[in-house]
């Protein structure tokens, strides 16, 4: 058994942190934010085509091989064995792509009473968006 | 800190249209952050980021930083430094006195800054303030692919953390800062983690020394800054 982190998703997948990640096709979307549709796997609207010739590498018994995945789409995987971690991050190129865009990603995250506030919630207004910290 | 500026400021331009959002890069939670928010008491949204997901995707990797986003959702101005520049350098590093010129160059350029905002605010994309598509674009950093391993280092330590296991996070956090050296964002939170006395103490002041005629913060590309 090993923690899986996909960005601030965190979940249990069978075997080491040195496996690959096989996550149940039926969790996959809760657990990795990944869908497997027809036309691929798909975050949110976009969609990857799995490679037909390596069809097995990457779905296999109900299960996704969300290692496989990263690899294939050049996103950095940190593993550590010693306490049993692997954590997926977003590739470069798909930071980039997505910045040049210039739409303003969104996120959710809570305030100091644990309610939840999207970026999104704001359209309509000019938000200026700000960093700090107690650091 | 800088929360009751932007409250002020909200208090003044809010009803036109004009609304703050501030995240706090604090991987120890409410427990950190949560004081000085009490402090502030602000009635715009002040949110908390364990995990730096807003200096990921914004590409911020220092605070005060801040970006602009106008109505539909689009970024009008790209990441920059909030409002403040390296002034904070000549302060005596144990006395904390700065120097009068110091404290005036800070006074001008938070000035300059806040009435920007102000015009942003009054005036929309007719604003100088405002920039244009490829402006913003020629502004952007582009994040690379070691960015992102520093990114995915840095969740792994965060995580480690929070799991009870602060010395092997170290580690995660020594190889994003490798990764990134450019990220005060990161170097701060990891001596923060270590030692809360670390992050403004003599490693703070000795790192910031050792910068030598780079920045800090960026110099901000505004006109009168």
């Amino acid at each position: 058994m090993a923690m899986l982190l996909v960005n601030d998703l965190v979940s249990q997948v069978a075997g080491g942190a040195g496996d690959d990640a096989w996550v149940a096709v039926d969790s996959l979307e809760r657990t990795t934010g990944w869908a497997l549709k027809p036309e691929g796997a798909c975050l949110g609207e976009r969609c990857v085509p799995i490679p037909v010739n390596r069809a097995d590498d990457f779905v296999r018994d109900g299960r996704f091989n969300i290692t496989a995945l990263a690899d294939y789409l050049g996103q950095p995987v940190v593993r550590d064995t010693n306490h049993g971690v692997i954590a997926i991050g977003e590739s470069g190129e798909g930071r980039a792509n997505r910045l040049r865009t210039l739409s303003a990603p969104d996120f959710r995250l809570p305030d100091i009473d644990g309610q939840m506030h999207s970026l999104s919630d704001y359209r309509g207004r000019k938000v200026f968006l700000a960093s700090w910290a107690s650091w | 800190m800088d929360l009751p500026v932007w409250q002020k400021l909200y208090s003044e331009i809010g009803d036109l249209g004009f609304v703050p959002i501030t995240v706090a890069f604090d991987a120890g939670g409410v427990e950190a952050a949560g004081p000085w928010i009490r402090a502030a008491n602000p009635t715009y949204p002040s949110l908390i980021d364990r995990q730096h997901v807003v200096a990921d995707l914004y590409d911020m990797v220092n605070v005060p930083m801040a970006v602009w986003i106008d109505e539909d959702g689009r970024i009008v101005r790209p990441t920059e430094p909030a409002g403040t520049n390296d002034s904070f350098r000549a302060m005596d590093h144990t006395t904390y006195a700065i120097p009068a010129e110091a404290i005036d160059s800070l006074r001008t350029v938070r000035e300059v800054y806040l009435g920007a905002l102000r015009d942003w605010a009054e005036k929309g994309p007719a604003s100088q303030f405002a920039l244009p598509e490829d402006e913003v674009l020629r502004r952007l950093n582009e994040p690379n692919d070691s960015h992102a391993l520093a990114a995915v280092n840095f969740r792994m330590g965060e995580y480690l953390h929070e799991q009870g296991h602060p010395a092997d996070a170290q580690r995660y956090f020594d190889e994003a800062k490798r990764l990134r050296p450019e990220s005060w964002a990161y170097r701060r939170q990891a001596w923060a983690l270590e030692d809360p006395a670390k992050s403004g103490g003599p490693e703070f002041w000795a790192a910031v020394d050792a910068l030598g005629e780079d920045k800090y913060y960026a110099k901000i590309d505004m006109p009168g800054v």
